[in-house]
């Protein structure tokens, strides 16, 4: 079966962005998830930033791995350079394609199965690595595609379809971004385009891995009553403390300079990350103040998200090793070359 | 039938056991105790032969430790350039007291052995056909050094003093070697020199220097180097000009990419233009090296920047390809270019990760699930390393495919006599099918897996190309125009041309080497680090008035030339260094000839293959058939 495709002719005149392309231009095939999946609002709101942003479509690279999630970047972006790897595998792949080509802007879709528990090795050293891309991880706490095993997210307690309460405790991709060195930690709802679309528009600007847990309820398998990751459940305990307005650098002359400077974080690009009603004592910048944070909204049940840590000034991958500022795929292969005579002259140290 | 040998015993009553003058032609084996020191003095005999023009190898028989366990170095000098493992050795340098009696054990009939006399040696140990030469190396460092480090060091090169009076090796090749090894350590040289002299004086004084056994200058190095695989392997991916690497430490592959990094770092450094000369951001680097988290994603980053169109490799052993499999499987089906080094080790598991082996034919050709196919190469020696290095860059990206450079742990760790390595500075890389933007231009539309051209390659474009070559790659069921399919026939389309570019790769693999004799029945096909042993083994086997031809297979798949050699002979052999005859099976299911027709000659228990071993299998097979 191939993936059906949306039909082009626009219903109104669409507004167009500063390349000329509207949102259909940004679009990708026609999903193929069940109706309601939280990932196609979550794809939704991709295509709109992108939109937004006036990103080439062929300087995007969108990858994947495998599940109901890893399925997604076929519906966005249709201009974009696309790979579906193997399950767990896309921060690896991600990792080589940004290290041969620096230039381009990364977007890699994964689910909590692909992240958290086969890959979830391999997300922790794209966090050390701080490999200069967007991570969206698409967190339903349900293996979808092999119809509904608890993943590694599942909260204790929380139900299966089935009934069966999960006994295990799980994994938060955002405390263990803390620990891995992350630079760019998000949370969001898929059913909040409001929050998601500035945060990902961050997570772009951000230089260096931009993790967003984006709860993305599984209509299927994981929507029922006892379900912590359920539109229900989320609707009720979400806390949207720590809100925030992305200010592309193209405004910021025209902009007020906040006075707290811990509640704007300028990104290397020159945009600014605004935060609105953050509670006291809260420093995005500040790696304790957020796990405390983090770890005390959990205990009371509730779900924090926003920007909830980020940190602009480490290095990215290629600054840490120094790497030219063009792509090394495009370097001459002239230069690459050190020739016949270094040849024979590094030869005389065989003998 | 199988010929196996089953240990590495030495054959008494081979060649090189007759008594008398022996110039340029004798065996060495130095027993030492891992972790101290050896390894230099060691290399330093060896290399000094090297220089004095003689033919040499320096085979490194270690363990899988730090510091502690048994380790052997075996030389072997031969005027007629025979240098595979000799297995009769006609010195032994017995260091190691745990080993002594299986050491003094091996030593030829009329040989000797070179034993530290600082302590009596235990009269059981004694044999009446070989010469003691006992010296007192432990007490002649402890008078002489006063650090307990340079005590235990400076034994080395004190018995590497005494074989240079014994074997008559030129004083002024070892002064010329330890000045350029020490040449930034005055402190380190001095001491060297001193134990050498110690050790030279010693012999010199106590014995009749030289031995019967002996070196004397010629000619025959002028025009080679002394390499290991790791390093060969380095330049030719330095050469080829690959610019991502992802890796993960393993025995015996860690070299290769620690040279590549080293050779990085000394021929693709810039400065960057317009930066002040001397700030740290300076300089940039032309190459980006990643060591991953495992050896799946040091496969994956391969697959991500070839993806992005860099050249990009990665070296591992055997437990390494194993985890790559799925990722394998993911480049063949989808056809992204991949270099592999596999410096085979003794499997299976962990195994003996210090020995040598070529066990993984058959995991390489046929590495991931489903129906997968790849291409291998297998380099014999250092030279031919660099060669292919520079070749499977060319192949991976003309077939879009992963390509394997089987080399081992022989090859990869010990110092080879190769040929000097030489380079053309008109070679232009071959990039394969890769459409741009303007190429994008002059088509209708652009579908991935379509377009084929005689060897059944399609066209690919790679990312940040015009949107009208932007396509998803998928590993997936997928047709021909790159979509998503669950049809059985587009589904078969796809994996049936997969197969074809296979076998259209065949031509462009290195051509087999082969060799005839007059009158020859009997063939016999090898691959790999088998090469010198073999060669040596048709040469004894024509003096016992066996006649046989010689094919050594470079590349798979192969060519009908492999076929056709086997179906000539009468008798064909097989000689590889696994325990299944691996390479005997693949050309078996690949060429479809009589498996029955390849007899298999197999020697696996981890150490370099010797041409004794190959001579006697052969003898004794053709001796039952007759």
């Amino acid at each position: 079966m191939t993936s059906p495709t949306k039909p082009l002719i626009p219903l109104a005149v669409l507004p167009k962005n500063e390349l000329g392309l509207t949102v259909r231009d940004y679009e990708g095939a026609m999903s193929t998830l069940c109706a309601g999946c939280g990932h196609d609002s979550v794809t939704a709101a991709i295509t709109q930033m992108f939109f937004e942003l006036s990103t080439p479509p062929h300087l995007i690279a969108k990858l994947s791995g495998i599940g109901c999630s890893s399925k997604t970047p076929t519906y966005f972006v249709r201009g974009a350079h696309g790979f579906n790897s193997a399950h767990g595998r896309m921060a690896t792949i991600a990792t080589g394609a940004n290290a041969a080509n620096r230039e381009l802007t990364y977007i890699g879709i994964s689910g909590d199965g692909d992240s958290l528990s086969i890959g979830i090795g391999h997300l922790s050293h794209l966090m050390r690595r701080n490999v200069n891309m967007v991570y969206v991880l698409e967190n339903n706490g349900v293996y979808g595609l092999t119809k509904g095993q608890f993943s590694a997210s599942a909260d204790i307690g929380s139900r299966s379809k089935r009934g069966v309460p999960n006994v295990i405790a799980p994994i938060d991709p955002i405390m263990l971004g803390l620990s891995m060195g992350a630079t760019f930690l998000a949370r969001s709802f898929s059913g909040d385009k409001e929050q998601l679309i500035p945060l990902l528009k961050a997570a772009v600007a951000h230089k260096g891995l931009a993790l967003i847990d984006v709860i993305s309820p599984c209509v299927t398998f994981n929507d029922h009553e006892g379900s912590t990751k359920s539109y229900r459940f989320m609707r009720e305990h979400e806390v949207k403390e720590i809100e925030t307005d992305f200010v592309p650098w193209q405004q910021e002359i025209s902009m007020p300079h906040h006075k707290d400077d811990a509640r704007e974080i300028i990104m290397h690009d020159g945009s600014a990350m605004r935060f609105r009603s953050v509670p006291d004592g809260y420093d995005p910048r500040d790696r304790q103040s957020v796990e405390e944070y983090i770890r005390e909204r959990h205990e009371r049940g509730e779900i924090a998200t926003g920007l909830l840590y980020v940190n602009e000034s480490s290095s990215d991958v290629h600054e840490m090793n120094n790497t030219p500022e063009v792509a090394l795929s495009k370097i001459p292969y002239s230069r690459l070359c050190p020739g016949s005579a270094a040849l024979s002259k590094l030869q005389e140290d065989f003998r | 039938m199988t010929t196996t040998i089953s240990h590495d015993t030495a054959n008494h009553d081979a060649k090189n056991t007759d008594t008398g003058l022996r110039v340029n032609d004798f065996a060495l084996k130095l027993a030492n105790v891992n972790g101290t020191g050896s390894a230099s003095a060691n290399s330093l005999l060896m290399q000094a032969i090297f220089r004095m023009g003689i033919p040499v190898s320096g085979k490194n028989l270690f363990p899988s430790n730090i510091q502690g366990l048994p380790t052997w170095y075996e030389i072997r000098a031969n005027k007629s350039g025979y240098t595979s493992r000799a297995l009769n050795y006609d010195l032994m340098v017995a260091m190691n007291s745990q080993t002594y009696a299986d050491d003094i054990k091996e030593v030829s009939s009329g040989g000797y052995v070179l034993y530290d006399s600082s302590w009596p040696l235990d009269p059981s140990m004694l044999r009446d056909d070989v010469t003691f030469l006992g010296i007192p190396l432990a007490k002649v460092c402890l008078e002489n050094f006063t650090s307990s480090r340079e005590r235990v060091l400076m034994k080395n090169i004190a018995y590497a003093g005494a074989l240079v009076a014994l074997l008559d090796i030129d004083l002024n090749v070892i002064a010329e070697l330890l000045t350029e090894s020490y040449s930034r350590n005055e402190k380190l040289l001095a001491s060297n020199q001193k134990a050498l002299r110690l050790g030279y004086e010693f012999a010199a004084e106590n014995f009749e220097c030289p031995l019967d056994i002996r070196v004397a200058p010629m000619d025959a190095t002028a025009h080679s180097i002394l390499i290991d695989g790791n390093t060969a392997s380095a330049l030719g991916c330095l050469y080829a000009g690959a610019t991502v690497a992802g890796w993960y430490p393993i025995t015996p592959a860690t070299a290769l990419m620690d040279n590549f990094t080293a050779l990085c770092a000394k021929y693709r450094r810039e400065p960057v233009d317009g930066a002040v000369p001397g700030a740290p951001d300076s300089i940039q680097n032309n190459y980006l090296i990643l060591q991953a988290e495992d050896e799946i994603a040091a496969i994956g980053m391969v697959l991500g920047a070839s993806w992005n169109g860099a050249r990009a490799f990665t070296s591992t052993s055997g437990p390494g390809i194993s985890l790559m499999g799925e990722l394998l499987g993911l480049a063949y089906y989808t056809e992204i270019p991949a270099v592999i080094f596999d410096v085979q080790r003794t499997g299976p598991s962990t195994g003996m990760p210090t020995r040598t082996q070529q066990a993984d034919i058959l995991l390489c050709a046929y590495a991931s699930h489903g129906d997968t196919k790849h291409i291998l190469l297998f380099p014999a020696n250092p030279h031919e390393c660099f060669e292919f290095a520079v070749t499977s860059f060319d192949i991976a990206e003309r077939f879009q495919t992963p390509v394997f450079m089987l080399s081992d742990l022989d090859i990869g760790m010990n110092d080879w006599v190769v040929p000097e390595l030489t380079w053309d500075d008109n070679f232009v890389p071959d990039r394969g099918r890769v459409l741009d933007d303007k190429d994008l231009s002059e088509i209708a539309e652009f579908f991935r897996y379509t377009n084929e051209d005689a060897d059944f390659v399609t066209p690919r474009t790679v990312p940040g190309s015009d949107s009208k070559g932007a396509y998803f790659i998928r590993g997936s069921g997928h047709d021909k125009f790159g979509k998503y399919t669950e049809v059985p026939a587009d589904y078969q389309e796809v994996v049936d041309r997969l197969k074809k570019k296979h076998a259209a790769s065949a031509h462009s693999v290195p051509a087999p080497i082969e060799i005839r004799r007059e009158g020859a029945k009997v063939g016999i096909i090898t691959l790999g680090s088998c090469d010198l042993a073999v060669r040596e083994a048709i040469d004894d086997l024509a003096d016992l008035g066996i006649a046989a031809d010689y094919l050594r297979v470079r590349g798979f798949p192969f060519v009908e030339d492999v076929r056709r050699f086997v179906e000539e002979h009468e008798s064909c052999f097989v000689v590889e260094q696994n325990r299944d005859g691996q390479l005997r099976s693949l050309i078996a299911i690949e060429t479809e000839v009589d498996i029955e027709k390849m007899h298999p000659v197999l020697q696996y228990g981890g150490f370099p293959l010797s041409a004794v071993q190959v001579v006697s299998a052969i003898t004794e097979t053709l001796k039952d058939r007759s």
